[in-house]
């Protein structure tokens, strides 16, 4: 669950987020659409510590965070529950897939290799990238660095997930691969355990910001629409497939 | 030259009080008893004196080269400068003096057998300790050797009388063995070809000790004393000498195993000194570069001032600030401290490159890496210093190449590593070109595997 209560953040002079109050339930998947400089990033890496906030405070998988400095042992309490998935990948470019998959659970969680490794490879295959286990990541396209990035992101067994535009920074052609996977996680996340999900996941949280409107409206159970630091709207998404995708992407 | 009204006469300024020296309370002028006996020898001789600054080690070449005509800096009269040059009549007697520790009972030549002794290079005291098979430690300067005697680095100093006094035996830990350990002169060294010149020298020396005029000077630098009621009886020595038939043209010797041996353990120190060094700077200059990216303000000022301090000033200097400087408080043998002071210098360098290798890498490397979950220092572990390591590695050969034939100061410390090594062989062979090529061989060969080396690595990095 992840409870959001008069959030505050300012960057110099600039306001990015004026006062955000929301809740999202557990299990439940919600997209954040909102124009460049919205403050949904800002959000969204409020949310696992990667930025401080000024005023209010947040609630996320168990943990509690106050505006200012996080003590860094809540922080990798917190991050271990809460994963989050870049546009621009961050792959470890010095690590093969697998071990990027698998440096977490080994080291932050203390995982031994063999168990991590058996882990990350289910989680590879569901992916669709068993096969590449043991490549670089400079051998993978984009939409497979993104997929790996996910299985990543899954490995410590996280509640909530957090996707920053996992789409944005790939060529069109690739981006479908990558929706496929999201697909595949949020059925995970509705679905009992057992079923096509990317397992075992549960009740797993979800909060996607994306310029993709399509997307949102498939995946989510609620679009939030961010615009100057405020959430202006909540929807509930039209599932009928017939929504345009108008807002223009790019940073 | 002679023939421009020049009398040209070399030496060195840091030989010191009381040779040739300059003035403390005039900078720039030079004076010191040989600056009078040549200043009285150009006088006699019709021409003026000129003084010609030269490293007293390569004083001998520089007069084969014709740097200058002759040689008034304390050279001994030994046989093996005999052959190699035509010297004077002597100017002066001198005593080896030996300077132990108050308490020591070394005494005698013989006793010092096995025992450390401290003298300068290229002296008789150096070929007396050798035939007595003492372990010689051969320093620079004049200070050094009783310093390290006050510390207990070296069991004894031996050196000419005229230093011993002025520099040893007056420090209240050392004792002065009465007695003189052996006796020698002071001659004037000048090419043999430059027979006339020499006969020249040999008169005015004569006239200037006949006419009282030598004792004079030497009394005024209070170097008068009994020992030199022997410079009429070794001058008659000298000059029977010198009829026999006349010293052949300077000839290089050839290298003899031995020597050839001496050099693969100098090189073979150069090695083990860098490598332990290099070992020291690598993992304290990133220790260093971790702090300045990470640490507080008050941690990351005392980095930025040590890289700061350390880059900006001599390795060199810092070697006898560590070595001699601080000898009162650590004493450190040569190697620790050759180790130490090259490993803390360089260490300042790498804290650098790693600094920038660190800044290299794409920000969210670290962002990823710790919303993972990972410590600060898990992160740098696992994620930044394994890729910026990859960054940092052709700077880093590129200063381990450099630290390599920077070992060759640790010399100035008494350590006899490579370069120090083609020195003192070069002077006994009467050759640069050989000594000079070998020793480039073989620092050529520690280098260039490594370089190699370096670049496969960079390409198995860049492939994989």
């Amino acid at each position: 669950m992840i409870r959001i209560t008069g959030l505050q953040k300012t960057f110099g002079a600039t306001r990015v987020l004026g006062g955000v109050d929301a809740e999202v339930a557990e299990g439940k998947i919600v997209a954040l659409l909102g124009a460049s400089g919205s403050g949904k990033s800002t959000l969204l890496r409020c949310l696992n510590g990667l930025e401080t906030f000024d005023a209010g405070s947040l609630e996320i998988a168990g943990f509690s965070l106050g505006p200012g400095a996080h003590e860094q042992r809540t922080l990798q309490a917190l991050r271990a529950k809460v994963g989050m998935v870049f546009q621009e990948f961050h792959l470890f470019s010095h690590l093969s897939v697998l071990d990027n998959v698998t440096l977490a659970p080994r080291v932050a969680q203390g995982v031994a290799r063999a168990e991590a490794e058996a882990h990350a490879r289910q989680l590879l295959a569901q992916v669709g990238l068993a096969e590449r286990a043991n490549a670089r990541p400079r051998e993978l396209s984009g939409g497979q660095k993104q997929r790996v990035a996910i299985a990543r992101a899954l490995a410590q067994g996280v509640r909530v997930l957090l996707l920053d535009e996992p789409t944005s920074a790939l060529d069109p052609e690739l981006r479908e691969e990558v929706r496929e996977v999201l697909r595949r996680v949020a059925r995970g996340a509705h679905d009992a355990p057992g079923r096509a999900g990317v397992a075992p996941s549960p009740g797993l949280t979800i909060l996607l910001v994306t310029h993709e409107r399509a997307l949102a409206h498939e995946l989510a159970d609620e679009i939030w629409t961010l615009s100057a630091g405020k959430i202006v709207s909540r929807a509930t998404p039209n599932k009928t497939g017939n929504v345009p995708n108008a807002v223009p992407s790019g940073d | 030259m002679y023939a421009r009204g020049e009398l040209d006469w070399g030496g060195d300024l840091q030989g010191g009080e009381p040779y040739v020296y300059e003035s403390p309370s005039e900078p720039g002028v030079i004076v010191g008893f040989e600056v009078d006996i040549a200043r009285a020898l150009a006088k006699e001789l019709g021409v003026r004196a000129k003084f010609h600054q030269n490293d007293w080690s390569n004083l001998i070449p520089s007069l084969e080269r014709g740097d200058f005509d002759l040689i008034l800096n304390g050279l001994e009269d030994t046989p093996a400068r005999r052959s190699r040059l035509r010297l004077s009549r002597p100017y002066f007697v001198y005593g080896e003096t030996l300077a132990v520790q108050k308490g020591s009972s070394l005494r005698t030549l013989d006793e010092l057998t096995g025992h450390r002794i401290g003298t300068l290079n290229q002296t008789v005291a150096q070929d007396l300790l050798q035939t007595h098979h003492a372990d010689v430690a051969l320093y620079e300067g004049q200070q050094e050797p009783y310093m390290d005697l006050v510390h207990g680095r070296v069991d004894g100093v031996l050196l000419d009388h005229v230093i011993a006094d002025r520099y040893g035996c007056s420090l209240p830990q050392l004792y002065c063995v009465p007695q003189d350990l052996a006796r020698g002169s002071y001659v004037i060294g000048l090419r043999p070809s430059d027979t006339e010149l020499a006969d020249r020298v040999d008169a005015a020396l004569s006239a200037l000790i006949a006419r009282g005029e030598l004792r004079g000077i030497l009394e005024h630098w209070k170097l008068w004393d009994a020992r030199q009621d022997e410079l009429e009886t070794r001058s008659a020595a000298n000059a029977a000498e010198r009829e026999r038939p006349a010293p052949a043209a300077i000839s290089k010797r050839p290298l003899t195993g031995a020597q050839i041996a001496l050099f693969f353990r100098g090189a073979l120190l150069t090695v083990l000194i860098s490598v332990c060094a290099f070992g020291l700077a690598l993992p304290f200059g990133v220790l260093l570069a971790v702090v300045r990216s990470h640490a507080g303000p008050v941690v990351r000022f005392l980095a930025t001032a040590y890289v700061e301090v350390l880059r900006g000033t001599p390795v060199l200097l810092q070697l006898y600030v560590l070595y001699y400087g601080l000898s009162s408080v650590v004493r450190l043998g040569p190697i620790t401290a050759a180790i130490l002071g090259l490993g803390l210098n360089y260490a300042a360098y790498e804290a650098e490159v790693h600094r920038g290798a660190l800044a290299a890498l794409p920000r969210g490397q670290a962002e990823a890496a710790s919303s993972l979950g990972l410590s600060r220092l898990q992160v740098l572990r696992h994620v930044l210093l394994p890729q910026s390591l990859r960054i940092a590695l052709p700077a880093l050969t590129n200063d381990f190449v450099a630290l390599l034939k920077d070992s060759s100061l640790v010399s100035v410390i008494t350590v006899v590593e490579l370069t120090k090594r083609m020195t003192i062989v070069a002077v006994e062979a009467r050759d640069w070109v050989l000594p000079g090529l070998l020793c480039a061989a073989l620092y050529f060969a520690m280098s260039f595997p490594l370089s190699r080396l370096s670049s496969w690595l960079e390409r198995r990095y860049q492939s994989s």
